[in-house]
């Protein structure tokens, strides 16, 4: 890597942290780089100290590392948390708005003052655009190319007006000058000559989801807004009516669910979006959507818990729960993606997955994946099928009498819609007969239940292979799950390029595990260790109930923050591992 | 033609005597005298005696959980607004356990009919008060006698500004089946609340014990309209001595289903979707 930057901008809730990352993010991406971009926020609309970092590099890059280049501090509070960060870096600060420390010493060329809010006066004669100036004072000190910064701030303010957008590029281009003509040793970080617009995207897991699920057919979304899961909300609703569909904020999680079963059983392709808190109300539907077979997707985006927990912050920690809510047993499925293309691949595939088994259908994220900013390529909705599995009205005309849970060889039963082709479909929490009504005899309990079992032993033989990445034969695996992928698979290229012989195995498909293709995999490995981001290791539980594989090492993080590299590879030492 | 054959006949959990046999009969008499065929008629329901009436009839049916019979029943209009969705619910599954989704629907107003078969007391689980339960009414929870105020849900629908608001009782089929009927009719939310006697755990509430206190309210010759909130809500207050039956409250607005444009080409599941229209979203990202 030639070129490695972290720029963080820190200050508090309402400071304009994230409209000056964004724009610095898009600035890179367009010119060519790989970016990678996080926040870390709190529960709170103003105040609080919070960051937004975004990191550059040439090569692919999926984590955010524990340097710091530049920061942006807009507040004296970034200063103190941030400064054990700075490696050879500098702090961009107004010294105007920030008094620091006297016993600060700021001529050691880690401090560098750019007054932005009396050039944004005296260039725009607005205080508002100072944001813009510590944009380009940061890439001032880059010696970045200025028009990348000038198109992204164009774009950004499109619907504002001219005014606006001149006035942002104007006050960008004062800070930039600043940072020029002033710092000391100019051009600081110069990085290599940008590479032309190359077609790829910068995009939050959570906009993927959210475009999977419309690639999808998703024709009903009801939710309850619930931190970090409304990214995917926001995102169907703003663009539902190009796409026909409804979606409807529920008074609560439970008529969330619930509502979405009633489009479904209705022929409607229909989802949820929640957070564990959310999704403890919607365990009694889940057990609802289990037993009247009724498909279901259910985005799940993690953070902390238990109850309201750190509900701006990350955690892998719901698999247990979401593999066993509700009461009784029924077949689900489990699926996690790990990058932005996986969150719109796997949304899509889960709506077939539903569709096709009759079941409910997890996508697990959690807070790190669904905020965080990716550059990946263009996804290809052309490779986006959508499979119904409903019987068409010949199919249903040749049956005569409809059957809702028909007894098959598979445990599927076809399904039809309601109001089609003058057939009746009858639907039963209760345990049901084969034409949807209540049943209470042990015969038919036996025979219904094993129906819906089976279909379980089906879907695990279809279910895709984790993925593996690095060399086939090494030495020791990495065990990952969801969104530690982008970390691993750094920390694999940072330890093979040590001399290390190690992979990575990543589930994106959680549950149910295809068995037999785990133990080929894992079998060559002398050690494996499971990283995850709870407190219990939680997969490996998993793993070692359905495989009988038992992983003894295990990096865990449960701190509300999400694995950069460097801790997984500190922690691996620290087990001699490595 | 539709009729009552139509809907089938069947065999019943219920106890002799009870109630529901003449909400069920005024549903399917109502069902086949608008002609609507039961391919048609959706009937959602949650838990509970009552609940267990689409059972009970030919049509298509999504027979829930306790308290939700209106979420499933929202989404499946959403999905098909052709098909007639009636939810049938008890007053524990909707006035307790489901408050809430009363509460919103009322707000949403879907074209849906709620059919409240209110007996004051929770059946199923043999005996226990309900939200609509009588204060002093002895129970083997309720100890010392019920204290809670019993929930009015008629008032609370037109304080809420419910789009239909009506009473019935299922010791008179012929005014209840109207009263479906005009229900079903209506566009909007319509609330139809059955005063239904519980023979084996309603000591209290009878079939005599109605029959001597209510009176249908169109009868009265007094110029009754339907249109005025306020008299409306003093009629949802009256109870005791007399007891009114009848349409209390009509509001036209529009449903929903009319604020979604997205159901003006057909219902949402006709619609077909394609993959490769999501491309033109890409570009924002690029």
């Amino acid at each position: 890597m030639s070129t490695d930057l972290v720029i963080k901008v820190g200050g508090a809730a309402g400071q304009g942290l994230q409209t000056i990352g964004v724009a610095l993010a898009k600035t890179f991406k367009k010119s060519g780089f790989n970016v990678f971009a996080t926040q870390f926020y709190l529960s709170r609309v103003r105040g609080g100290h919070n960051t937004f970092q975004v990191r550059v590099s040439d090569e692919p890059i999926r984590a955010m590392t524990e340097k710091v280049d530049i920061l942006i501090a807009l507040d004296e509070e970034s200063i103190e948390e941030q400064i054990e960060e700075m490696t050879d870096g500098v702090i961009i600060f107004d010294n105007d708005v920030i008094k620091i420390n006297n016993n600060t010493d700021t001529n050691n060329g880690l401090f560098f003052h750019v007054p932005m809010l009396k050039i944004a006066k005296d260039v725009c004669g607005n205080k508002i655009y100072s944001n813009s100036v510590a944009s380009g004072a940061a890439l001032g000190l880059m010696c970045f190319e200025f028009d990348y910064l000038a198109k992204v701030l164009t774009e950004a303010f499109k619907k504002k007006g001219e005014e606006i957008i001149d006035n942002n590029i104007k006050a960008a281009r004062a800070g930039y000058d600043y940072a020029r003509d002033n710092y000391p040793s100019g051009c600081k970080f110069t990085v290599s000559e940008p590479s032309e617009d190359d077609g790829r995207m910068l995009i939050a897991g959570n906009d993927a989801v959210g475009l999977g699920a419309l690639a999808a057919g998703v024709q009903f979304l009801a939710a309850y807004p619930m931190t970090p899961s409304t990214g995917v909300m926001t995102y169907v609703a703003a663009n539902a009516d190009d796409f026909n569909v409804v979606v409807e904020q529920a008074e609560d999680e439970i008529a969330a669910l619930n509502m979405v079963l009633g489009a479904s059983f209705a022929g409607a392709r229909a989802m949820t979006t929640t957070s564990g808190g959310g999704f403890s109300l919607m365990a009694e539907a889940l057990g609802l959507a289990g037993i009247t077979e009724t498909p279901a997707v259910i985005f799940l985006s993690q953070r902390p818990g238990p109850a309201t927990g750190l509900p701006t912050m990350t955690e892998q920690g719901d698999l247990q729960f979401v593999l066993t809510a509700a009461q009784g047993e029924f077949p689900r499925c489990v699926l996690a993606p790990g990058t932005p293309d996986d969150c719109f691949y796997l949304t899509a595939e889960a709506f077939n997955i539903a569709d096709k088994y009759q079941i409910p259908v997890f996508v697990m994220s959690d807070q790190y994946l669904a905020d965080s900013l990716f550059t990946c390529e263009r996804f290809v909705p052309s490779k986006v099928t959508i499979e119904r599995h409903l019987m068409s009205d010949e199919e249903l005309a040749e049956k005569g009498e409809y059957k809702r849970y028909e007894i098959t060889q598979t445990g599927i039963s076809p399904r039809a819609i309601p109001g089609q082709a003058g057939s009746l479909v009858a639907v039963d929490s209760d345990e049901h007969n084969e034409f949807g009504h209540i049943d209470q005899t042990i015969e038919n309990r036996i025979l219904m239940n094993e129906k819906r079992m089976k279909k379980l032993e089906l879907l695990r033989e279809e279910i895709e292979p984790p993925r593996l990445y690095g060399p086939k034969d090494a030495q020791i695996t990495l065990v990952g799950w969801g969104s530690t992928y982008g970390p691993l698979v750094e920390v694999v290229n940072t330890l093979i390029n040590e001399g290390h012989s190690v992979n990575h195995l990543h589930f994106t498909h959680v549950f149910p595990l295809p068995v037999e293709s785990i133990s080929d995999v894992l079998g060559n490995s002398e050690k494996i260790v499971c990283v995850e981001n709870n407190a219990t290791g939680q997969f490996a539980k998993l793993l070692e109930c359905e495989t009988g594989v038992k992983i003894a090492e295990k990096v865990l993080r449960s701190d509300g923050k999400p694995y950069s590299p460097e801790s997984i590879i500190r922690e691996l030492r620290e087990k001699e591992v490595i | 033609m539709v009729s009552v054959d139509d809907y089938g006949e069947f065999e019943t959990e219920w106890c002799p005597g009870c109630g529901n046999f003449m909400i069920l009969k005024a549903l399917k008499r109502a069902l086949a005298e608008l002609g609507r065929s039961p391919d048609e008629v959706l009937l959602t329901s949650g838990i509970g005696q009552s609940s267990k009436l689409p059972h009970y009839l030919k049509c298509n049916l999504f027979n829930g959980l306790h308290g939700r019979s209106l979420p499933p029943a929202i989404g499946a209009k959403v999905a098909n607004h052709e098909l007639t969705v009636l939810a049938v619910t008890g007053d524990g599954d909707c006035y307790g356990e489901g408050g809430n989704h009363f509460l919103h629907n009322v707000r949403r107003n879907p074209n849906i009919t709620l059919i409240v078969h209110d007996n004051q007391i929770y059946g199923l689980t043999k005996g226990q008060a309900s939200p609509t339960s009588e204060p002093g009414m002895k129970t083997k929870v309720q100890t010392h006698g019920v204290f809670n105020t019993p929930l009015n849900p008629l008032s609370l629908a037109i304080s809420l500004d419910c789009s239909f608001v009506s009473r019935g009782f299922a010791g008179d089929v012929s005014h209840l089946t109207e009263l479906i009927k005009k229900a079903i009719q209506h566009k909007g939310f319509s609330l139809v609340d059955v005063l239904q006697p519980c023979v084996s755990f309603n000591k209290l509430n009878t079939f005599s014990w109605y029959s001597e206190r209510v009176y249908r309210m169109e009868e009265e010759g007094d110029g009754y309209d339907p249109g005025d909130r306020v008299k409306a809500f003093e009629r949802s207050l009256e109870w005791g001595e007399r007891i009114p039956l009848g349409v209390f409250y009509v509001n036209e607005k529009p449903t929903f289903e009319d604020h979604l444009d997205v159901l003006r080409s057909g219902p949402l599941v006709s619609n077909k979707a394609d993959p490769k229209k999501v491309d033109e979203l890409l570009d924002r990202f690029i």
